[in-house]
């Protein structure tokens, strides 16, 4: 089945997809490779600017350029996410994540967060970084950017039809990867 | 010689190599469309539109441009053999600001980035010597993702080249959708340790398609390929046909009591682009 859906995303709806769906999302995401996913998890929750749960995670360290003091995404693809393994159940726990973007997949630990959450890992192609930067309106924000540098911070982008992302892991236990 | 004019050649060497792909790789992906269906069929028109968008956009096809690495074979009459090195340095760190590249070389200790591609032994170049007097470049950007599956296999001799298939085919399963499969595979056998790997990685610069021209080799490329697409990992490892587009195989000699196996594994963004600078400082794109 195909879907289009906005963020922030109900558990009902969640509940609905399945394993080889295909999405186009719209709505707040925000990016966090391993760095940024280290350093959310040492922070106090209530000090982060923004609130994880109503947006996508994405693993992504974009390609960016700043032109006359506003950033422009250059390339976006998913990074891979099987090095978010060691923090992704605790990530997901800690803030409410209902949708994670990445690519490649993920390990048993994530499985079993995804089902007790209700939430789900979806899969866009690795590599199409130009093609994912056609489908992002607008840089929201930039978090520590100075500290992590441009690949590891946290970028807040606004995005529209992103996709075909694939439901690759849903929420009832179920993974597309062997 | 005019060399900041053979410095915007190397620039214009990066920004082909980051921004469109050769035409054996795109032919291989085309080939690939063609026989997947379903959500593999779905990643592979991604690609194809990616490709097709980075090349008329001018911009990066993968926001991780990789880590600069160079072939350079040098004609022994170039006149300015001691200038290269500093020209594609220089070129590297204008690259990274102009095209732009992404910042992607980080102290292991300090963790500090200096923002321009450059660092210790960063860009990597390997030099060979050739006859003549001109100079031919090959950029081979690099990605993290794909070069983190990179497997050194130091095995015992005895279990014979059969034992080097079953250590190929089982590494590359083992990666699964994490290199951004269809892949590359470059399989160095024979040297130490070092040279294998060393085989492995040189081995990508031969285009797709392109068989070893020992037939015994180029047999076990075959059968390779198709041992690992018999897999059905596919493309991102979702599922399909296509796990690899070729398999390539180099080979040394070995010392009696080893038998190393480098396989490096390439992202379907098997980028590469060269250019040949004469010793006139006229260059040109291949």
């Amino acid at each position: 089945m195909e879907y289009k859906i906005h963020l922030p995303i109900t558990e009902e709806k969640i509940k609905k997809l399945n394993v080889g769906d295909i999405i186009y999302l719209s709505g707040d995401i925000f990016t966090a490779r391993d760095e940024a996913h280290h350093l959310m998890l040492i922070k106090d929750k209530n000090s982060i600017p923004f609130d994880p749960s109503k947006m996508a995670l994405f693993h992504c360290g974009p390609l960016m350029k700043k032109v006359k003091d506003k950033w422009q995404v250059i390339s976006a693809g998913p990074t891979t996410s099987s090095r978010m393994e060691i923090f992704e159940d605790k990530f997901i726990e800690k803030f409410g994540i209902k949708i994670i973007i990445g690519k490649g997949g993920m390990g048993n630990k994530t499985k079993n967060a995804l089902k007790n959450n209700k939430a789900i890992y979806t899969a866009y192609t690795g590599g199409a970084g130009a093609l994912a930067a056609e489908k992002i309106m607008n840089v929201i924000s930039v978090l520590w950017l100075e500290k992590l540098g441009m690949p590891e911070a946290v970028w807040i982008f606004k995005i529209k039809d992103f996709g075909p992302l694939v439901v690759a892991m849903d929420s009832k236990g179920n993974s597309i990867y062997k | 010689m005019d060399f900041n004019n053979v410095e915007q050649g190397i620039i214009e060497l990066i920004k082909k190599a980051e921004t469109e792909l050769p035409d054996d790789v795109i032919k291989s992906l085309k080939k690939a469309y063609n026989i997947e269906t379903g959500i593999a069929k779905t990643q592979i028109k991604a690609i194809l539109d990616n490709i097709e968008l980075a090349k008329k956009s001018k911009r990066p096809m993968c926001q991780d441009t990789g880590i600069q690495t160079f072939f350079v074979d040098v004609g022994i009459d170039f006149p300015y053999i001691g200038n290269i090195e500093t020209l594609i340095i220089e070129a590297v760190k204008k690259a990274t600001k102009s095209i732009p590249l992404r910042p992607n070389t980080v102290d292991p200790f300090t963790l500090k980035n200096h923002n321009d591609n450059i660092g210790d032994f960063i860009p990597y170049i390997t030099w060979s010597f050739t006859k003549g007097n001109n100079v031919q470049i090959t950029a081979l950007p690099k990605g993290g993702g794909s070069e983190n599956m990179s497997k050194l296999g130091m095995l015992k001799p005895g279990v014979g080249i059969e034992g080097v298939k079953k250590f190929v085919v089982d590494e590359v399963i083992n990666a699964a959708g994490n290199p951004c499969p269809p892949t590359v595979i470059g399989v160095g056998i024979g040297g130490g340790a070092d040279l294998a790997l060393k085989l492995g990685k040189k081995s990508l610069l031969r285009p797709i398609g392109i068989r070893h021209q020992v037939k015994e080799i180029s047999l076990i490329e075959e059968e390779l390929i198709n041992k690992i697409n018999e897999s059905g990992i596919g493309p991102m490892g979702l599922g399909g046909k296509t796990t690899v587009l070729d398999v390539h195989i180099e080979i040394a000699h070995r010392h009696p009591a080893s038998l190393p196996v480098g396989l490096i594994i390439q992202c379907w963004a098997n980028r590469r682009a060269k250019i040949v600078i004469s010793s006139e400082g006229e260059w040109r794109l291949k």
